[in-house]
């Protein structure tokens, strides 16, 4: 076994003409918390898509626990440990709160074709999902469907689902985005409570205080190509990254 | 009852079955099928065969025909895999063209005049008749009913739904979309197979035309009335539907009219069905959840 969780090697996409990821590589060890950022649209979520199995690499290798798994489905990365949240909220709008979270817990059920045809109404699994939804501030909520709630709400939701499935490996997509001050805090903290059980953490997150704060090292990506990687500090000083953020606005006039 | 309503009420029940069928596949799997009717021929026409050419009895040629049935339906539910909603309408409709021009082509299946002599279901020596072969169909729908309700129990029926509502996120959550499709295409069909072999029995003759597309738009009508993925959504669909026709019965030759301008209310006025009264409310739930996925800044 290997100290990194997850290495991404040389990892590229092509949408059309549109490299959205160039040539990006990085590792995250284990029980860290690496932040990813950049300015809009410069690949961080086609990322997280190509780790979590949604989208299918042009080139370049994703290694996790020493597997090689670039190019598996999304279901198996999930088997796998890979848990995910998603920047543009995807409920499952008809199914109640609990339900979302049972269908993550279900996934020792999903490999076989006989334990699939088991009950998921128990005891157990209720129980089980309601602790989760504790964990997140969810429990209030627990029977509402889960296409009435708000904002806020669904993307505690994301989270507890991709708590669900114990993950190794937690990819988190703006998750702060659209949450009210002290409901970051509580997030911050369940983040840390997360990396504390064993897990490793990849954050995309906008909130420079928050993702500075959280963040072991951080990786910034810029048009799809890594612009910069170091601890929050080595990068918020570097003038590459300043310019990523800052210059936007100069070179576009310029151009 | 009399004979003429036990006769309406059977085929009520029979067209029921295959709409609990389709309700699995469109209600609670969310994938389009306008194909159904063919699976219901190939389960009439394979019994027919099995009891007519192939001597044996009803009960002995049921468990061969459902094999057929599911294994056709494997085999037509792999492209529900691979392309996407609208296209999937295209296949299905596809598939039933070419079930049906296979019935009316082949010789050996009667051809054009269809297979006729088919001989009534015995059962413990006692000829199942009218009242009887009302009671076991009766039985069918029980079991087809009882069977939906394990379904939306079993994680099988929970993944379906986690995909129907949202595929990229429930295969993050280690759903297999292969296995939950094609689970719930195979169930489905199944059911639509059962309900033709009652049919078979029950009109002792059939053809290629009972089987067609304009049964497959019938079928679809009934599960979308009586309301898609809820429980007696296609027992109400069925008894409307197979009710109103008795009752209009000059306006016959505009039955598929009707059923189309029907699909087209229920689509603007009532989009649950006539059971779907939460649905009712989650359109609206739908509305507000835009709104406050806009508000939050969100990109879709
Ligand atoms: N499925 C797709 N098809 C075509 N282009 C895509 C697709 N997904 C992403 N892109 C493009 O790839 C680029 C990177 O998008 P991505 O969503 O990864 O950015 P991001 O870093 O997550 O930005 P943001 O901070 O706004 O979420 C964008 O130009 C986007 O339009
Ligand atoms: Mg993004």
């Amino acid at each position: 076994m290997t100290d990194k969780i997850l290495s991404v090697k040389d990892l590229s996409i092509n949408f059309g003409g549109l490299k959205a990821v160039d040539n990006v590589s990085f590792d995250i060890d284990r029980q860290e918390i690496l932040g990813l950022l950049g300015p809009n649209g410069a690949g961080k979520t086609t990322c997280f898509n190509m780790i979590s199995g949604v989208y299918k690499p042009t080139s370049g290798e994703i290694w996790l626990n020493g597997k090689r798994t670039d190019g598996l489905p999304a279901h198996q990365m999930a088997s796998l440990g890979v848990g995910r949240t998603f920047q543009v909220v995807k409920p499952f709008s008809g199914l109640t709160v609990e339900e979302n979270v049972i269908v993550s817990l279900g996934m020792p059920n999903y490999n076989s074709f006989t334990r699939s045809c088991r009950f998921w109404h128990t005891k157990a699994n209720i129980t089980a999902a309601n602790d989760i939804l504790k964990t997140v501030g969810l429990e209030k909520e627990a029977s509402t469907k889960a296409g009435l709630l708000p904002l806020g709400n669904l993307r505690k939701l994301e989270i507890a689902r991709a708590l669900a499935l114990k993950p190794t490996l937690l990819l988190l997509d703006e998750c702060f985005s659209g949450l009210r001050h002290e409901e970051i805090k509580v997030i911050e903290d369940l983040i840390r409570k997360i990396r504390e059980q064993g897990v490793s953490i990849l954050l995309i997150e906008h909130n420079m205080r928050v993702a500075m704060g959280l963040s072991d090292r951080v990786v910034v990506l810029d048009h799809g190509r890594k612009l910069a990687e170091g601890t929050p500090e080595q990068v918020s000083s570097d003038p590459a990254v300043i310019e990523a953020y800052l210059g936007k606005g100069e070179s576009t006039d310029a151009a | 009852m009399s004979i003429y309503m036990i006769n309406v009420a059977t085929q009520i029940i029979i067209q029921a079955i295959a709409a609990c069928g389709l309700n699995i596949i469109v209600g609670h799997a969310g994938q389009i099928s306008l194909g159904h009717a063919a699976f219901v021929g190939i389960g009439a026409y394979s019994n027919a065969m099995l009891t007519t050419v192939g001597g044996l009895t009803f009960w002995q040629a049921m468990p061969i025909s459902l094999l057929i049935v599911g294994l056709v339906g494997l085999l037509c539910g792999l492209p529900s895999l691979r392309v996407r909603e609208d296209f999937l309408a295209i296949t299905t409709i596809g598939i039933n063209f070419i079930v049906v021009a296979i019935f009316q082509y082949t010789p050996a299946l009667g051809g054009a005049l269809g297979i006729g002599g088919i001989p009534n279901v015995e059962l413990f020596g006692f000829v199942l008749k009218a009242r009887p072969f009302f009671w076991l169909c009766f039985s069918c729908l029980v079991l087809v009913l009882a069977i939906s309700l394990f379904f939306t129990k079993s994680w099988l029926g929970l993944s379906c739904f986690a995909i129907r509502e949202e595929e990229t996120a429930a295969s993050s959550m280690g759903v297999s979309p292969v296995r939950a499709k094609l689970s719930a295409f195979v169930l489905g069909t199944l059911m639509a197979g059962l309900a033709g072999i009652l049919y078979a029995h029950y009109m002792k003759f059939i053809s290629a035309d009972s089987f067609s597309f304009p049964f497959s738009v019938t079928l679809l009508s009934i599960t979308v009335v009586g309301g898609l993925g809820t429980f007696w959504g296609p027992v109400v669909g069925a008894v409307v539907l197979g009710i109103l026709p008795e009752v209009f019965r000059p306006l016959v030759d505009y039955r598929m009219f009707l059923y189309a301008a029907l699909l087209l209310m229920m689509i603007r006025f009532l989009p649950g069905g006539l059971l779907g009264g939460s649905d009712l409310l989650s359109v609206k739930n739908l509305r507000k959840r835009k709104a406050s996925a806009t508000k939050g800044g969100d990109k879709s």
